[in-house]
């Protein structure tokens, strides 16, 4: 029990009709605030590829184009950053990464995202697969900007958001979980927004 | 990405508000006796929650404004509809407790090993940060050299102005204001643009480390021009902040 902070009162509380959409802890922002580790990368589209990669070998890449040409989905979701905030009813056009691993032979139980910039995320395989992540491109109904992690990133609106990661360049197949960038800075390494896990040991 | 950070479980603590200061008028200064502080390194950050009788509580990071091995202590700056932040900075007094985790981040830190060059670039409250790895440059005894490119509104809105006048030996602060300047202004005016920082900035060729610390459109238009101006990305560390 946490001792009374003297004259706080509060004023972000979840109105009751956003109760179920708002993880505890996190207070609802009409913006969209930025959190990088470093400046924002420019690949050209056309040097621009999407890979999945396991032990060291490219299973299968994607160009700019290719990828464009998969069918893609325009899904609305909530998202919630480890900071904070979340953000209700975003809207993202993306492919759904089941669609992309379909396409490569090889299975693994987790998955490590690499981006531009070196910055990498884990994630179970289960929590990338079946309907529950993207590799978004479109914001909006615009293309994902820059600093939002365009040209595009991985959208997995139900761990914290750290985990859809910016600049995402491909899936690492992985027989055994290994934290990334934030994970290895003391971050969790799952993520559950519901369970309020922020950092290791939480 | 090889790193020494440790993991460790950040469990809550009451800390005691020993002393509360104001920078500027919108600004504190919240120094804090937690009764099991592990340390921190200069650059990382810490969780405040408040809690109110029916047992809401609210949660937001602060960067950490002192050096390793100092009382530590907290600068907030008050954020309009902020939350937690009019609290800390209007309410909250001298004896209060104040709860805490910490210390978090690892990536935006500065240790006296590192030889390079310091080029740290700040925006309004974005000097947080930077200030505790000056305070952590003296104190360690470092004689790297070191630059503090950092923009403010108006001179009354400059945070640590008095601390900030006294570094001396290898320390070069330099000031811009971007909405107006006191007569007989000597520093910069207006904002932070390409021009500026090739004046001011470290040229790459003496492998400098920049931080970068302030609003979103500042760090992102900053850390641009560092690359235009040859620094590879991964010598310039970012932390951004907007929202609330």
């Amino acid at each position: 029990m946490s001792p009374v902070s003297r004259g706080f009162r509060g004023r972000s509380r979840v109105p009751a009709e956003e109760e179920d959409r708002v993880p505890p802890g996190q207070h609802v922002t009409k913006d969209f605030p930025v959190l990088s580790a470093g400046p924002t990368p420019h690949t050209p589209l056309p040097e621009w590829t999407f890979s999945i990669t396991q032990g060291g070998d490219t299973l299968k890449s994607w160009t700019w184009r290719e990828l464009q040409a998969l069918p893609a989905e325009t899904v609305t979701v909530d998202i919630h950053c480890v900071t904070r905030w979340s953000k209700l009813g975003t809207q993202w056009r993306g492919v759904p990464v089941d669609t992309l691993l379909d396409q490569v032979a090889a299975d693994a139980p987790y998955v490590l995202a690499f981006c531009d910039g070196g910055y990498t995320t884990n994630l179970p395989t289960e929590d990338v697969t079946g309907g529950r992540a993207w590799v978004a491109f479109g914001y909006d109904g615009e293309p994902l900007p820059p600093e939002h992690g365009g040209p595009a990133r991985l959208l997995v609106p139900h761990l914290y958001f750290w985990k859809s990661a910016k600049w995402v360049r491909g899936l690492e197949l992985r027989d055994h979980d290994a934290p990334g960038f934030w994970e290895t800075y003391g971050y969790h390494m799952y993520g559950d927004p519901w369970k309020q896990q922020r950092y290791a040991g939480d | 990405m090889e790193t020494t950070a440790v993991r460790r479980r950040l469990t809550w603590q009451a800390a005691a508000v020993t002393s509360i200061a104001r920078e500027t008028a919108s600004v504190v200064t919240i120094e804090l006796e937690p009764p099991d502080w592990p340390g921190h390194l200069a650059g990382q950050h810490l969780d405040v929650r408040l809690t109110a009788e029916d047992g809401y509580t609210a949660e937001r990071s602060y960067s950490i404004a002192s050096a390793p091995n100092e009382q530590l202590a907290i600068t907030v700056e008050r954020l309009e509809n902020g939350e937690v932040s009019p609290y800390l900075t209007e309410e909250l007094r001298a004896g209060d407790q104040l709860e805490l985790r910490g210390p978090i981040g690892g990536y935006f830190v500065w240790e006296p090993t590192d030889d390079s060059p310091l080029m740290l670039i700040a925006g309004g409250s974005g000097v947080v940060p930077l200030r505790s790895m000056l305070r952590h440059r003296l104190r360690a005894g470092s004689d790297v050299p070191a630059r503090l490119l950092y923009s403010s509104r108006t001179l009354p809105d400059v945070i640590y102005r008095g601390e900030l006048d006294q570094y001396g030996d290898g320390v070069r602060v330099i000031c811009t204001l971007t909405r107006s300047q006191p007569p007989g202004w000597t520093g910069y005016s207006g904002r932070v643009n390409t021009a500026m920082l090739a004046e001011t900035v470290w040229p790459a060729s003496q492998h400098p480390l920049a931080f970068v610390c302030g609003p979103t459109t500042f760090v992102e238009a900053v850390a641009e021009n560092l690359i235009g101006l040859g620094y590879p990305s991964e010598r310039i560390k970012t932390e951004r902040f907007g929202g609330t």
